[in-house]
C-alpha cells in the first residue's frame, strides 16, 4: 500500500505539457527525489502534491486519502493537506520570533498552549536551535534559517515532507552537512520524504529511490545504484555523474572511434540489438583504463590536477575523451601518446 | 613581463590590521596563485599591487621600479602601473562594444589608430571571439564577457595581469574550459600572472606557484602545487586543500595506536620523531583515498557508520575507536557489483601515505 | 601631520569642498537664518515671545487645524491607498494594469487645480453639483460645502492618496509569494494569512506611504488656500502667506512666519526621521527571485461591483475635476449653462496670445524651471559623485545637507530665501526672477540627489577600476565611462525637476513680483481676483502642457532602457 500516489497526473501551461502522465508510487518512509534540469516539471510535480497548483488530468492520493483528482472534481486547498514543506528561499517570516515561527501550523491547529510550547520546543531542539528561540530571523545566517524552516515543518509531525530544492542557497559545506541532518530527521520521525534538485550529487546521497525527469516526462525511477550503472537511456546517463559519447562505426566487422580508424579498434562487444553502422559509446571518466601498449591509440592532450584526483583529456583523432584517475596513479603527461581501454560501456543509437 | 615584489607589506583599516610583515617575490613569468578563505586579506594584496589602495607599511616593486612606498610616501596611481586587472564580475563596460571595450587600453596609451585597430582584433582572436567584434555586452554570455575582460587586460602588453577571482561567476563547465584559455594565453604572451581565488582545485591546475593564507593574512606555504598537495606544511594547508581526517596518535610499546584505543595503525613510525610522538605532540593527517578498507583482521578495526554511494566514488564514514573516520573508495577498487560494505558492517583499515603534523590544538578542530 | 594633510589634497578633497560650500549656500544657511529669527532678537534668545505668538488665537488656529487636516489626510489616504493596492495587487480584478495607471493620475496632476475645480463644483449656492441636485431634489441649495475642514481633507485626500498606494502595491508585488505559501501549507486560510504575515509584513510600507503624505499635507498651500481662506481656515502654510502678505512685512509678522516655519521644520524632520526608522525595520523584505505569482483571491460575485467601484472612484476624482476645468474654461462667463454657445476657444487665444499677465506667467515658469532643473541636474551629479564614489572622510556632512531639502517645505523654503536673499547680506534679490530661481534650486535639489545617487551606485566600483587599470585617469574614466553611464540617470533628475517646478505654487506664491508670476501663482491670482473662469482657461493650459511633459518624459525613459 503505498503512501503517495500519483495517478497519470499531467499539467499543461497554455500549449506547454510541463507535466506528462506521470505516475508515481512512493511507500511509506521512503527518500523519494525527484531530479531533473530546471523547467522539467519536477516543481510543478510537488507544488500539485503540495496543492498550490491544482492538476489538468489524473489522481494525487494521500495516505489513502483522495488529494486532488481531475476525474472526481476534487482539489483539496493545501491548508488541509498537512504536509510539511521547506522552501528553497527558506520563506521563515521575518517579523516572527524564532519561536513563533516554529509554533505558527501548531498555533493554527489551535493546540492548547501547553502542547504548542512543548512541541515547539522539541521541534527546534532536534533541529538544533535550542537558544535562539527568542532571536529573529534576519539575525541568523542562511544555515540557521532552514533549520527553522526545519523545525516548522516537523513541528506537526507530518507524514510527508515536501523539500523544494531546500539546500541550493546555501555554501557548498553547509549543503553537505544540511543533507545528513535532514537524514537523520527522517530517521527519527519516520516520514516520508519527497524532495526536489537539480543537483545529482545531493540525490544520489540522500534518496532511496530517484525519479530523473525531463520535459515532463519520467526518464527512469530507481535506486541511486542502479540509475547510475544501468541507465535507462542516454539522457540519464549523461545527467547523471560524468560521462563520454564517443561517435563510433563499425566496420569490417570491428568497431572504430568515427574518423579515427588509424587509432585502432575498441574491444568490446555489441548487445546483439543492434542494428545500425554508426552508433554512439557511452562510458564513465572513471572507468576507462590506460596502457603504454596495445588499447586505443591517443594523445593526452591535457592533464589537469583536481587535488586527489588527475583530469585526463585524450585526444583521438577529433574526439575527446575524459578520464580520471587517482593521482596516485599518474602515467602519463601532455603530449604523451597512450592507449585506452574502456569499460562498463553502454551503447546508445546516434542522435543527430 | 617583470617581478613582482612585496616587502614587508602591512595595510590597516581603520583598527582592523588586514595585512603585516607580508613578503613575497613573484618571478617573471610565472603564473602565481594567492589562495585562501574569504576575508584573509588575498584581494587587498591584488589591489595594492594595482595601486587601487595605499600601502600602510612597507614596499611594493613591479619590474624595478617602485610603486608604492609607506615611508616615502609614494604611490603611483593605477593607470601609471602598465597592468592589466580581470574583475571577478568582469566589469565589461555596457556601453561599448566588444571591440571598443578590448580597444579601450590602447587609446588611453596613444597608440596611432591603424595599429591599435590590427592588436584589438589579434586579442579578440587570441581569446576566440572573432565575429564578435561589434555585439554588446548584454548580448554575450558570462565567458563571453569574461573573455573580453582578458583580451581587454591583455592587449595593451602589460607587465602584470592580475586575476581576482575571475571565474566564481561561471558554471562548472565553463570554469574549467576558461582555466584552460588563461593557461594557454599565459604560455602564449608569456606575461606574469597574479591569480587571486578561495578555490583551490582553480589554484591547483593553473599555478606554476601556490601561496596558503590563513584567515589572518599569514601566509603558510609557498611552493608549486605539488608541494603543496603532498608536502603539506601544517594542518592548516593540509585541511584547506581537501578532505581531510586528522588522527591523534599514541606511540605504545614500540608500536602506534589511535589515542586512547586499541586501533592499531599499521603504519612506520616516522623517523627521529619518538619523544614527540611520547609527549603527543604529533598529529597524523590522512585522506579519504589513503585509507583503504579490507574485510580481512590483522588490520585496524573499525565499524562502518554511513555509506554514500555517489557514481564514481563511495564516501564511508567509520568508526574506529571514539575517532570517525572519512574513507573515500574507488567503485572500480570496490571490485565488481556496487558497494562492498554497509552499514554496520566491521571493516578492516589500512593506512596509505600519511602525513605528520605538531599537534596544535588540532584536536578539538577535528572533521573535514 | 600638517604637510601630510595639504599634500594628500587631491581631487576628492576639493570637490567636497565645493560640493559642501554649494549645499550650505543654497540650503543650509535660508533654513538656519529662519531658525535664527524665529528663536533670537537682536541677538537674545527669547523664548517669551515665541510663546506668545504660538497662543495667539489665530495662529493657534492654524496649528490645530494643520494638525487636523494632515491627520485626517493621512487616516483616508491610507485606508483607500491600502485598499485599491491589495486591490489591484492581489485579486483577479479585471484590468488591473489599466487600474494601476488610472490610479497614479492624481501623482500628476497639481492639487490646487483640483481644489479650484471642487470649488466650482461644490461651493455652497454657486457650485455646479449643489445647483444640479438642488434643481433635481428642490433643495435650498447647500447640500455640500467645499470650503469647510472637510472639503480641505477630502479633496486633500484624492490627491495624496497614490503615495500609500504606490508603496503598498510595490511591496505586495515585490513580497516573496513562499512566505505566504509556507503559511498556507502550516494550515492557515486566506483571512489568517493576510492578518498574520502579509499585513505585518506590509507594516512599513503602510507606515512610509501614511508618513509621506502627512508630511506633504502639514507643508501644503494650495488647497487650504483655494478652499479654506476665504471662511477663516488657515494651516500654517497659508498662515504664514497671511502674515507675510497682509501684514506689509513688519517684523512681528517675519517673526511670527519664522516661528511657524520652525515649528513645520520640526514637524517635518521628525517624519522623515520615523521613515527612516521603518524603511530600516523594513528592510528584511525578500524580493522574490524566481517568477512565481502570489496568491490571488478570487472575487466571484464581488469582482463587478468593486471593479464599478474604482471606476466610479476614478471618475469622481480624477475625470469629473479635469473635465470641469476643460468645461468652464471655455465659457464665455462664470455660471451660465454649459451649451454650445456659451463655450468658444476665445479664453484660450485671450490668455495664451493676448494677455500679457497669462503670457508672461508660462514664459516665466517655462524658464525657471529650464533652469533651474537644468543647473540642479549638473550641481547634483557633482554632489552625488563625491557622497557615493569619493572616498574622504566628512562624506556625513554632504549626505545630511542633502536629505535637509527633503525635510523644508516649500513655504519654509521661500521664507529663508527671503531672509538670505533680500539685502541682508548684500545681495537683494526679492522681487526678481532670481529668487524664484534660488528658491527653486534648494527646494529640488534634493531630488536631483536621490536620482543621480541611484544611478551612481548603479555604476559598479569595478568598472571604474578597470577603466584605470586600462591606463585611464581619474578624470578620463568620469568622461569614458561614468558620464555615459548616467546619463539616464541625470535625465530622468532633469525631468524630475522640470515638470514639478513648472507647476508649483508653494514656493513661487511667497516670492513673486509684479513681473515674475509663474504659472501656479497666475491660477491663483485670477481665482483670488473673482476671475474664475480665466483661471480656469490657465489651469487647462496647465493640465495640458503636464500631461504633454509626462508623455514625452514616459517616451524619452523608455527609448533610453531599450538604447542601453
Amino acid at each position: 500500500m503505498s503512501h503517495v500516489k500519483l495517478k497519470d497526473v499531467t499539467k499543461r501551461f497554455g500549449k506547454v505539457i510541463a507535466v506528462n502522465r506521470l505516475n508515481i508510487e512512493i511507500p511509506k518512509g521512503e527518500c523519494f527525489s525527484m531530479l531533473g534540469p530546471s523547467g522539467c516539471g519536477k516543481t510543478t510535480t510537488l507544488r500539485m502534491i503540495a496543492g498550490f497548483e491544482d492538476l489538468d488530468e489524473g489522481e494525487i492520493i494521500v495516505g489513502g486519502k483522495m488529494f486532488s483528482s481531475s476525474f472526481k472534481k476534487y482539489y483539496l486547498p493545501p491548508e488541509k493537506r498537512d504536509f510539511g514543506m521547506v522552501f528553497q528561499a527558506f520563506a521563515v517570516w521575518p517579523h516572527l520570533n524564532v519561536f513563533n515561527n516554529v509554533a505558527f501550523p501548531l498555533q493554527i491547529r489551535k493546540l492548547s498552549n501547553a502542547e504548542i510550547a512543548e512541541r515547539t520546543l522539541r521541534a527546534i531542539t532536534y533541529t538544533g536551535l535550542s537558544g535562539c528561540e527568542e532571536t529573529y530571523p534576519n539575525a541568523l545566517s542562511g544555515g540557521q534559517k532552514q533549520r527553522i524552516a526545519l523545525a516548522r515543518a516537523i513541528a506537526i509531525n507530518p507524514t510527508v515532507m515536501l523539500l523544494d530544492e531546500p539546500l541550493s542557497n546555501l555554501d557548498p559545506k553547509l549543503r553537505e552537512e544540511m543533507r545528513f541532518e535532514i537524514k537523520d530527521l527522517q530517521r527519527k520521525f519516520g516520514f516520508t520524504i519527497i524532495y526536489v534538485t537539480h543537483d545529482q550529487s545531493e540525490a544520489m546521497a540522500l534518496s532511496d529511490r530517484i525519479l530523473v525527469m525531463s520535459d515532463g516526462i519520467v526518464q527512469q525511477i530507481d535506486t541511486p545504484l542502479n540509475i547510475y550503472q544501468n541507465p535507462a537511456n542516454q539522457f540519464v546517463f549523461g545527467f547523471i555523474g560524468l560521462s563520454n559519447f564517443l561517435p563510433v562505426e563499425l566496420e569490417d566487422g570491428a568497431i572504430w572511434i568515427e574518423g579515427a580508424k588509424s587509432a585502432g579498434p575498441v574491444n568490446a562487444t555489441l548487445p546483439l540489438q543492434a542494428k545500425a553502422r554508426r552508433l554512439t559509446l557511452a562510458t564513465r571518466p572513471s572507468e576507462i583504463d590506460f596502457v603504454h601498449e596495445g588499447g586505443v591509440r591517443g594523445i593526452v592532450k591535457r592533464l589537469t590536477y583536481l587535488g586527489d584526483l588527475i583530469d585526463y583529456r585524450v585526444s583521438i583523432g577529433d574526439v575527446e575523451v575524459r578520464i580520471q584517475k587517482n593521482r596516485k596513479r599518474e602515467i602519463f603527461r601532455e603530449a604523451e601518446p597512450c592507449g585506452l581501454i574502456f569499460n562498463k560501456i553502454l551503447w546508445y543509437e546516434r542522435q543527430l | 613581463m617583470a617581478d613582482v615584489i612585496l616587502e614587508k607589506v602591512g595595510k590597516t583599516y581603520g583598527k582592523h590590521r588586514i595585512l603585516s610583515d607580508f613578503s613575497v617575490t613573484i618571478q617573471d613569468g610565472e603564473c602565481f596563485t594567492f589562495l585562501g578563505p574569504s576575508g584573509c586579506g588575498k584581494t587587498v594584496i591584488l589591489r595594492l599591487i594595482a595601486g587601487f589602495e595605499r600601502l600602510t607599511d612597507g614596499r611594493i616593486f613591479i619590474g624595478d621600479q617602485l610603486v608604492s612606498s609607506a615611508t616615502d610616501n609614494i604611490h603611483l596611481p593605477p593607470e601609471a602601473r602598465k597592468i592589466g586587472m580581470v574583475f571577478q564580475d568582469y566589469a565589461v563596460w555596457p556601453h561599448k562594444s566588444v571591440s571598443e571595450n578590448i580597444v579601450y587600453p590602447l587609446q588611453m596609451q596613444k597608440i596611432e589608430e591603424t595599429a591599435a585597430k590590427e592588436r584589438t582584433l589579434a586579442a579578440i582572436h587570441l581569446v576566440n571571439l572573432t565575429g564578435l567584434e561589434t555585439r554588446m555586452p548584454f548580448q554575450l554570455s558570462g565567458g563571453q564577457q569574461q573573455r573580453v575582460a582578458l583580451a581587454r587586460a591583455l592587449v595593451s602588453r602589460p607587465q602584470v595581469m592580475l586575476l581576482d577571482e575571475p571565474l566564481s561567476n561561471l558554471d562548472a563547465n565553463l570554469r574549467e574550459e576558461m582555466r584552460f584559455e588563461i593557461t594557454r594565453l599565459q604560455k602564449q604572451t608569456g606575461v606574469t600572472i597574479l591569480y587571486v581565488t578561495h578555490d583551490q582545485e582553480v589554484a591547483l591546475a593553473i599555478s606554476d606557484r601556490v601561496a596558503v593564507m590563513d584567515k589572518t593574512g599569514r601566509i603558510r606555504q609557498v611552493g608549486p602545487p605539488d608541494d603543496i598537495y603532498e608536502k603539506p606544511v601544517d594542518p592548516f594547508v593540509f585541511k584547506f586543500m581537501g578532505i581531510s581526517n586528522f588522527i591523534p596518535i599514541e606511540y605504545r610499546d614500540g608500536r602506534l595506536f589511535i589515542r586512547e584505543s586499541d586501533a592499531l595503525i599499521g603504519c612506520p613510525v616516522p623517523e627521529g620523531d619518538m619523544d614527540r610522538l611520547q609527549s603527543h605532540e604529533l598529529i597524523a593527517g590522512c585522506r579519504p583515498y589513503d585509507i583503504e578498507l579490507v574485510h580481512q583482521e590483522g588490520h585496524t578495526q573499525g565499524k562502518i557508520q554511513r555509506v554514500i554511494y555517489l557514481g564514481a566514488t563511495i564516501d564511508y564514514r567509520v568508526a574506529v575507536g571514539r575517532k570517525i573516520l572519512r574513507v573515500q573508495q574507488d567503485v572500480r577498487d570496490a571490485g565488481q557489483g556496487g558497494v562492498p560494505f554497509r552499514t554496520g558492517d566491521s571493516v578492516g583499515l589500512k593506512f596509505r601515505d600519511l602525513k605528520w603534523f605538531e599537534n596544535r590544538g588540532i584536536d578539538a578542530e577535528e572533521e573535514t | 601631520m600638517i604637510r601630510k594633510l595639504i599634500g594628500s589634497f587631491g581631487i576628492a578633497e576639493i570637490l567636497l569642498a565645493l560640493s559642501v560650500l554649494i549645499l550650505v549656500l543654497v540650503v543650509a544657511v535660508p533654513v538656519i537664518l529662519i531658525l535664527w529669527t524665529a528663536l533670537f532678537v537682536n541677538g537674545s534668545l527669547n523664548v517669551k515671545d515665541i510663546v506668545n505668538i504660538l497662543s495667539r488665537p489665530d495662529t493657534y488656529e492654524a496649528l490645530k487645524n494643520s494638525l487636523v487636516i494632515a491627520g485626517g489626510v493621512t487616516f483616508f489616504s491610507t485606508i483607500i491607498g491600502v485598499f485599491f493596492a491589495w486591490l489591484v495587487s492581489r485579486t483577479d480584478l479585471p484590468f488591473k494594469e489599466t487600474m494601476k495607471v488610472l490610479f497614479l493620475v492624481p501623482f500628476m496632476l497639481p492639487s490646487f487645480i483640483g481644489a479650484l475645480a471642487w470649488k466650482m463644483l461644490l461651493s455652497p449656492r454657486s457650485g455646479y453639483v449643489n445647483k444640479f441636485l438642488s434643481g433635481l431634489f428642490g433643495w435650498d441649495g447647500s447640500l455640500f460645502n467645499i470650503y469647510s475642514l472637510t472639503g480641505i481633507i477630502a479633496v486633500e485626500t484624492m490627491y495624496l492618496f497614490p503615495f500609500v498606494f504606490i508603496q503598498v502595491a510595490g511591496a505586495l508585488e515585490r513580497m516573496d509569494p513562499t512566505l505566504e505559501e509556507s503559511a498556507r501549507i502550516s494550515g492557515a486560510g486566506l483571512i489568517t494569512i493576510t492578518r498574520r504575515i502579509t499585513l505585518p509584513l506590509m507594516m512599513p510600507s503602510i507606515a512610509a506611504g501614511a508618513l509621506l503624505v502627512s508630511l506633504y499635507s502639514l507643508a501644503h498651500f494650495g488647497v487650504p488656500a483655494i478652499l479654506g481662506t476665504e471662511r477663516g481656515i488657515y494651516n500654517i502654510p497659508t498662515k504664514i502667506y497671511e502674515q507675510i502678505y497682509q501684514s506689509g512685512g513688519s517684523f512681528v509678522a517675519i517673526r511670527t512666519g519664522t516661528i511657524l516655519s520652525s515649528i513645520l521644520i520640526i514637524a517635518a524632520g521628525l517624519i522623515l526621521y520615523l521613515q527612516s526608522l521603518v524603511l530600516k525595520a523594513g528592510r528584511f523584505q525578500v524580493i522574490a527571485g524566481k517568477s512565481m505569482r502570489p496568491m490571488l483571491l478570487k472575487l466571484r460575485s464581488l469582482k463587478i461591483p468593486l471593479l464599478a467601484f474604482s471606476i466610479l472612484y476614478i471618475l469622481i476624482t480624477v475625470v469629473l475635476p479635469t473635465a470641469t476645468i476643460f468645461l468652464v474654461g471655455s465659457l464665455k462667463t462664470y455660471g451660465i449653462r454649459f451649451t454650445m454657445e456659451n463655450m468658444s476657444f476665445d479664453n484660450l487665444k485671450y490668455i495664451l496670445f493676448q494677455w500679457k499677465m497669462t503670457k508672461d506667467a508660462i514664459w516665466n515658469s517655462f524658464y525657471l524651471s529650464l533652469a533651474a532643473a537644468f543647473v540642479t541636474m549638473i550641481v547634483g551629479t557633482l554632489i552625488s559623485y563625491t557622497i557615493v564614489k569619493m572616498k574622504v572622510r566628512g562624506k556625513f556632512i554632504l549626505e545630511f545637507l542633502g536629505v535637509l531639502p527633503f525635510s523644508v517645505p516649500g513655504t519654509v523654503i521661500a521664507l529663508g530665501v527671503i531672509l538670505v536673499w533680500s539685502g541682508k547680506f548684500g545681495i537683494n534679490l526679492y522681487n526678481t526672477a532670481w529668487i524664484i530661481f534660488v528658491a527653486y534650486i534648494a527646494r529640488y535639489m534634493a531630488f536631483s540627489l536621490k536620482s543621480n545617487s541611484a544611478a551612481l551606485e548603479q555604476v559598479d566600483d569595478s568598472l571604474e577600476e578597470a577603466a584605470r587599470a586600462c591606463g585611464a585617469t581619474h578624470w578620463q574614466t568620469l568622461k569614458d565611462i561614468v558620464i555615459p553611464l548616467i546619463k539616464p540617470g541625470m535625465v530622468a533628475a532633469f525631468f524630475l525637476i522640470f515638470l514639478p517646478a513648472l507647476r508649483e505654487l508653494t514656493t513661487s506664491v511667497l516670492l513673486y513680483g509684479p513681473t515674475t508670476r509663474t504659472i501656479g501663482v497666475a491660477i491663483y491670482a485670477l481665482n483670488e481676483d473673482g476671475e474664475t473662469v480665466y483661471a480656469a482657461t490657465l489651469a487647462s493650459v496647465a493640465l495640458v502642457i503636464i500631461i504633454v511633459g509626462q508623455l514625452v518624459i514616459k517616451r524619452i525613459t523608455r527609448s533610453r532602457i531599450e538604447g542601453v
